[in-house]
């Protein structure tokens, strides 16, 4: 898989100076408000933080040749995922969808035909994710995606810190001595997939790519690895990225 | 209905007590749920701790406890638990731990009272005032009126299936195959999400259509289609299907306005059968009335064997038109006892009249009107006290002998214990059946009880019926007037005892060790019955049957206020549970006997048997200490 290059989010330690400047600086109303409300601080414990995870589905996975189609999200703790809290939209990408992304996600032509461009929902999307820490499996695609396309509206970009479960998983099953180990004796490493990992907390198997689901699977990881790897008191600033 | 939430509610739509609701309910539900991860050993819920929804277990395992610590429940995938706290105070009653790593929906109490004021079902389910057995056993005695029967009584397996690819070559050899006559055609999901299902792989069809034997004539052979032609080519393209709650009338009535002769029977959106016309007619024939006078019709034992599998049918039957317990009960014990009488009859011709006036005993199940498909012969003679063993006892052994071996060919086992007329000690005059029961009754032992109980069950099956009846009258006379017998009799029926319920594919006992398999009868119905025979002797009751006695008991303050009713409702269902196992051990051409397997157990089922067991545990313990052992100097 060929990863986004550029754009490489601030040091991890800068994440309450870069917010706090962009709180100040912030040009466009939506974006301001959003970067005003904050975010829960580096030494927030896990268990206190306000949370949200988010997936979303895409048309591939180049921001600056693909386009969103679905955005599914669901606000959360480490204590309860509040499905009754949950947000979904199918949007219409501006550039049209070719087949083999269809097979891949299952939002068809006709499903988008009516659906809203992001811009349309931003305001919406932006309350439901203001101060909460995000949650995502995989960041290189749900970041940039969304930079690029709040960018692509608002004139500014849409950067924020986010819990990454995946390379969460990646730090016990890839970078462990452990794990280093079983590569160079050639075992071949374990998948990191949501599903898989999933499947290793014996969390239950959902029907993925759909972006809601998704969301729902991620946060459920999230606890999971908690649960297992750290305490409600981790500072977020761990686990962040 | 939200896609997205599909995945929730199909899972919750599989368990009791949201597999009754209706769609709406149901995503209703699923989109209110938080979701929570519990590690193998973390507390779900602490004792005394506020609660304000219930928790459905999506994956993993739960162990419930007791107040006290003692293990109260272990709990899998589609269990709820924490709703009686709900009813009561909102707090914690039993404190819940994950036993593996735990996946829990918890449903908000709002949802939880919403559901309880839209679905009866759903009310009765969690109900703690009117328990669920009790209205499982009234649901089942409604749907026994024939004009509400619903269809899915009539599904008696899954379609055979196959993917719109499948040549209709390869279709033809499956049909053949499972000697069925239809096919149901399956393809990826498309245009009508009303039949798109999961399989259980999770992987999702929608039934296209279905292929029938004279399909294969008139859309295959008579147009020339070769033999790879996919099956999706050759079906109709509009699917006409049932739900599996409709009636057995509408149905038909469907069938007749289509112009059709097979149906597909869906459950929501899954097929679960095919219903043919020929499925419909044989369900109105006839019924076991008829079997008990072709019994009187034949002319020899060998006669009497050949109607044997009329038997099994007429139970089946019974069974599948949703008669209760106490009418298979005594159908079966009628046959049974039609059976004994014109072998008798027989007997008698071929031997001559008896010297001397008997009458022939009825013990056990047949004696109570228990009877069920999986019997033994439990018999004695009653003779006049005119009896000369000398001069008449070869007469009555040979009565007897041709009764036995004409049972035995009639497919009831020889007892075991060598309760029968054979046996020279119970074939006996009055006189010394009289000092039998007194001697019982009135020098008991448990161990001299262990093995006469059964003549605890007697009744009249044929002949000078006075002679039994003065027996029946002399033990309700006794019987109420001897602590000591009855407290005899309470510690045998408190030798066997209920397991705690099921885990997963285990049958779990009460030291938390697991059983593959369950005897019901030993396990009990056996128990149940023993122990309300105690609380019949005990107020001299002449029942015999269960439910009789337990009217009886009703008239005394013998129990407290709605105990009877429990007992009744428990015997009810522990009864019918052996039953339909019976059922399906016939159906798939197996012997019947009195073990159940959990994985055959359905959701329900597996609650209702559990509560079946507390209820029989519960009763045991009173017994115990409502018939204690007086002491030996009085």
């Amino acid at each position: 898989m060929r990863l986004p290059r550029g754009r490489r989010p601030p040091a991890v330690p800068g994440w309450p100076e870069y917010l706090a400047k962009r709180a100040t600086l912030a040009q466009d109303p939506l974006l301001a408000r959003f970067f005003a409300t904050g975010m829960p601080g580096p030494e927030t414990p896990i268990g206190e933080a306000p949370m949200v995870a988010l997936d979303m589905e895409t048309t591939g996975l180049d921001e600056r040749r693909h386009a969103i189609v679905s955005i599914g999200l669901v606000p959360f703790t480490l204590g309860r995922i509040h499905l009754a809290e949950r947000r979904y939209w199918v949007l219409r990408p501006p550039r049209p969808l070719n087949a083999q992304s269809v097979t891949f996600h299952h939002i068809t032509h006709s499903d988008i035909a009516g659906a809203p461009d992001l811009n349309e929902i931003l305001e919406e999307l932006l309350a439901a994710i203001a101060g909460r820490l995000m949650v995502v499996h995989y960041r290189h695609i749900e970041r940039p995606f969304l930079e690029a396309a709040v960018k692509a509206r608002r004139g500014e970009g849409l950067m924020c810190p986010v819990i990454d479960t995946m390379s969460l998983e990646a730090r016990w099953h890839r970078q462990s001595l452990l794990a280093r180990f079983k590569r160079w004796i050639g075992r071949p490493p374990a998948s990191i997939r949501l599903y898989d990992s999933r499947a290793r907390y014996g969390l239950p198997v959902y029907s993925g790519h759909h972006a809601l689901i998704d969301a729902l699977a991620t946060a459920e990881l999230l606890q999971a690895q908690v649960a297992t790897h750290f305490t409600p008191e981790t500072p977020v600033g761990e686990l962040w990225s | 209905m939200d896609v997205e939430l599909l995945e929730i509610r199909q899972h919750m739509g599989r368990f009791p007590p949201f597999e009754g609701l209706s769609d709406d309910l149901l995503d209703e539900v699923a989109g209110q749920v938080e979701v929570a991860y519990f590690k193998a050993g973390s507390d779900v819920l602490t004792l005394d701790q506020e609660v304000h929804d219930f928790c459905y277990i999506r994956s993993g395992a739960v162990e419930v406890y007791r107040r006290g610590g003692e293990l109260y429940n272990r709990l899998g995938e589609g269990d709820i638990f924490g709703h009686f706290s709900l009813l009561r105070n909102r707090r914690a009653r039993f404190p819940a731990k994950a036993m593996e790593d735990t996946l829990i929906y918890f449903i908000p109490e709002a949802v939880f009272y919403q559901l309880c004021e839209a679905d009866e079902h759903f009310a009765d389910f969690v109900e703690v005032e009117r328990p669920r057995l009790e209205s499982t056993v009234e649901e089942h005695k409604k749907q026994n009126d024939m004009m509400i029967t619903r269809v899915r009584k009539l599904v008696s397996r899954y379609p055979v299936m196959v993917e719109a690819s499948t040549t209709v070559q390869e279709a033809a050899r499956l049909i053949s195959d499972y000697q069925a006559s239809a096919v149901l055609v399956l393809d990826a999901p498309g245009d009508n999400p009303r039949y798109t299902f999961r399989d259980s792989e999770g992987r999702a069809w929608q039934v296209k259509g279905i292929l029938t034997d004279s399909d294969f004539r008139t859309r295959v052979v008579a147009e020339g289609r070769p033999a790879d032609t996919p099956v999706g080519e050759v079906i109709a393209h509009q699917l006409i299907a049932v739900q599996s709650d409709e009636s057995v009338h509408e149905a038909m009535l469907c069938m007749l306005r289509n112009n059709i002769h097979h149906l597909p029977v869906m459950h929501r959106r899954s097929p679960v059968g095919i219903v043919h016309l020929s499925d419909i007619i044989r369900y109105e024939t006839q019924s076991s009335l008829y079997l008990v006078s072709n019994i009187f019709h034949q002319s020899s034992s060998e006669g009497l064997a050949r109607l044997t599998p009329d038997v099994n049918a007429a139970f089946v039957r019974l069974v599948e038109e949703g008669a209760d317990s106490r009418m298979i009960g005594v159908a079966l014990s009628t046959i049974g006892r039609s059976l004994s009488r014109r072998l008798l009859e027989l007997a008698e011709a071929e031997l001559g009249p008896p010297p001397v006036p008997y009458c022939l005993m009825a013990l056990g199940s047949m004696a109570r009107n228990e009877q069920s498909i999986v019997t033994d012969q439990d018999n004695a003679l009653v003779l006049s006290d005119d009896f000369d063993p000398e001069q008449h006892d070869d007469y009555f052994l040979a009565l007897a002998t041709r009764l036995s071996d004409g049972l035995a060919a009639c497919g009831y086992a020889y007892c075991k214990g060598d309760i029968m007329a054979t046996n020279p000690r119970w074939r006996q005059p009055l006189a010394v059946w009289k000092r039998y029961f007194r001697e019982w009754i009135q020098e008991p032992t448990p161990e001299r009880l262990l093995h006469s109980s059964i003549f605890f069950d007697l009744d009249t099956v044929f002949g000078d019926n006075p002679l039994v009846e003065q027996l029946q009258d002399l033990v309700a006379e006794l019987a109420p007037r001897h602590p000591r017998f009855l407290a005899s009799m309470a510690r045998n029926a408190l030798g066997r005892t209920p397991p705690l319920g099921f885990f997963r594919t285990f049958v779990m006992e009460k030291d938390g060790k697991h059983n593959n398999s369950i005897n019901l009868k030993r396990r009990g119905t056996a128990p149940m019955v023993d122990l309300i025979r105690v609380h019949a002797l005990a107020c001299g009751s002449r029942a015999q049957n269960s439910f009789e006695r337990l009217e009886d008991i009703d008239r005394t303050q013998l129990l407290a206020p709605g105990v009877s009713d429990r007992l009744r409702y428990a015997l009810e269902f522990l009864s019918m549970s052996r039953i339909r196992h019976q059922v399906i051990d016939l159906q798939h051409e197996l012997a019947p006997d009195n073990n159940i397997e959990p994985e055959n157990v359905s959701d329900t089922e597996r609650h209702n048997l559990k509560d079946a067991f507390q209820v029989l545990s519960n009763a045991q313990k009173f017994l115990k200490f409502r018939y204690p052992m007086p002491s030996r100097s009085r």
